[in-house]
């Protein structure tokens, strides 16, 4: 692989361009893997990237059934923070934006991570009291946020009404060392080095069924055919139901839609993340200038990949109020990504009921922050059997009652 | 938007009209049952891609709860039926069937 440069640019600017390689390899699947990742979005993509980098498996295939990243991974609306309430959150939340701080170096490629902070509105008193107590845990947690005045929210932001009828601004949870990456080039990024590492990222194969051999897992079925295995990752987000009911089990996993949103470009008004949880709206400004607006989870079961209309009509009317200038914009896009629930609103890293079957699940609406950190405990869980990020994410948490409560710091936003 | 028929007032009602209550047909296990009945009921679920027999309340009309037969893919509703029964009744089974052919219940 050849890396990319300056000096690369200025190379290629002086012959036409025509020394640029693609960025990974389209092979055709091989018979037998060390170990398959099923589902190329950012999470199997970076177990796949630590189990070549961190311990030195290589011989690896990572199968998509539609094109790298096309899942949740390029539909979301890319807010990064650590902010969570619980220490088995914070470690693996924090564990991830730390290795996004210094991503597109160790890729060779740039994911545009964005520290540019992020804000969790105060909109209520049971609020106020909420976020003063996750600034308290996240204190003793060693990540770095604070609850701030409405003042200081208005300094950072000055385009938000503060003493709007309905939702007035009482403070605010905020991380500096917050904010955004581009999705798309986490994504590419990862599949890029792993290509470099000789492993396969084999776009278009649907996995259609899962092999096993006296309660160990042998292979997957898929539209290019049979491909054995020694061990399998499912990492497919709202589809993981259907892997799992492939593999011979339930998951305390339900699938939804939530939306997201973007208006015509602007020039720059807003240069930090923020969020409002309480109306289920956040907002940022991308890069081109648009607003990235996210909104609200459907209530019922779905895998249309696109939500109710009138959560958007909802979150639109709720941000109007606490950002009166976006009341003339256009919206210029609108869509839906499929999100996997669970009860307690943290996610899954763990085996499974069959024999070297593993799955990375349940990030719902908020995975896109922690897909390195989740990639790093995958694949730890994967090489050694056992990985202290992700213990206290497994499976057996909700017959033990050892939940893993998020649902205040998860909520819908992100 | 869903729009689904309220089986007791006959309201054909849309979905900011309606409360989703999740999968139907949960039995809740008795006492001395094991820790992996418990799980089941409390947390595991069908979820499946396709037919979904699911509970929604008529929130804003009558109020009361009700079942839905429906597809999660497309979001075509096979029909609604009361909620005093512990398994889909014959009629939806036999609309399922009638559009899908090659559905199992499971
Ligand atoms: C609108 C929206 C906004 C969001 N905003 C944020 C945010 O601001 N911040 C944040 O942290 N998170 C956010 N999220 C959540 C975040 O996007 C997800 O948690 C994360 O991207 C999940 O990544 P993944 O790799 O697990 O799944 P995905 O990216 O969905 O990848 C799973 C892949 O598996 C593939 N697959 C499925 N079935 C099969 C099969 N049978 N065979 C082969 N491949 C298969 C799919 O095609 C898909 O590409 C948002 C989500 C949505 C929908
Ligand atoms: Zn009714």
């Amino acid at each position: 692989m050849r890396r990319y440069s300056a000096f690369a640019i200025v190379r290629e600017a002086l012959r036409h361009h025509s020394g640029w390689e693609r960025a990974w390899t389209a092979p055709a699947p091989k018979p037998c893997y060390d170990v398959i990742i099923v589902g190329a979005g950012g999470h199997g993509l970076a177990t796949a990237y630590y189990l070549g980098k961190i311990h030195k498996i290589t011989n690896v295939a990572v199968i998509e059934k539609g094109w790298l990243g096309g899942g949740n991974t390029g539909r979301n609306t890319t807010i990064i923070r650590s902010n969570y309430l619980q220490d088995p959150s914070a470690a693996i939340y924090e564990k991830a934006r730390a290795l996004y701080e210094t991503l597109s170096q160790d890729l060779n490629y740039n994911v545009m991570f964005s520290p540019r902070g992020v804000i969790m509105l105060a909109q209520t008193e049971h609020e106020v009291r909420g976020y003063r107590r996750t600034a308290h845990a996240n204190a003793l947690q060693g990540v770095q946020t604070a609850f701030i005045s409405p003042e200081r929210v208005r300094e950072l932001c000055p385009i938000i009404a503060l003493d709007g009828p309905r939702y007035p601004v009482l403070g605010g949870l905020w991380q500096a060392r917050g904010g955004t990456a581009r999705h798309d080039a986490v994504a590419w990024g990862y599949a890029r080095a792993c290509s470099a590492m000789g492993m396969d990222i084999i776009q278009q194969c649907a996995v259609t069924g899962i092999r096993s051999r006296n309660g160990q897992v042998t292979g997957v079925e898929t539209t290019q055919g049979a491909i054995a295995c020694a061990r399998l990752g499912i990492v497919v987000a709202g589809h993981s139901g259907v892997l799992a009911d492939m593999a011979g089990f339930r998951l305390p996993i339900e699938s939804v839609a939530l939306q997201a949103l973007v208006s015509e470009p602007i020039k720059p008004c807003m240069d930090v993340v923020v969020m409002a949880n309480t109306v289920h709206g956040y907002m940022s400004q991308s890069d081109k200038g648009e607003m990235v607006i996210g909104g609200g989870a459907d209530g019922y079961n779905t895998y249309a990949q696109r939500g109710s209309f009138h959560h958007i009509e909802d979150t639109v009317r709720a941000l109007i109020e606490t950002f009166p200038m976006i009341s003339r914009l256009k919206m210029l896009r609108h869509w839906g990504g499929i999100v996997d629930m669970t009860g307690d609103r943290s996610p899954i890293i763990s085996k499974t009921p069959l024999g070297n079957c593993f799955i990375n699940c349940g990030w719902g609406t908020g995975g896109f922050k922690a897909i390195p950190g989740s990639g790093w405990a995958m694949a730890e869980l994967m090489a050694r059997g056992t990985s202290d990020l992700a213990g206290p994410f497994a499976l057996d948490r909700f017959r033990a009652g050892r939940f893993i409560d998020e649902s205040v710091a998860a909520g819908v936003a992100h | 938007m869903l729009i689904l028929r309220c089986p007791y007032c006959g309201v054909h009602a849309d979905e900011t009209e309606l409360t989703p209550g999740g999968e139907a047909h949960l039995t809740r296990p008795g006492p001395g049952a094991s820790d992996d009945d418990f799980e089941g009921y409390l947390f595991r679920r069908r979820n499946p891609r396709g037919v979904h027999f699911e509970r929604w309340c008529h929130t804003c009309g009558c109020g009361k709860w009700f079942h839905a037969a429906r597809c999660t893919v497309t979001h075509q509703v096979f029909g609604t039926y009361s909620a005093q029964t512990t398994e889909p009744p014959g009629a939806i089974i036999a609309a399922i069937r009638a559009r899908r052919p090659d559905w199992t219940p499971t």
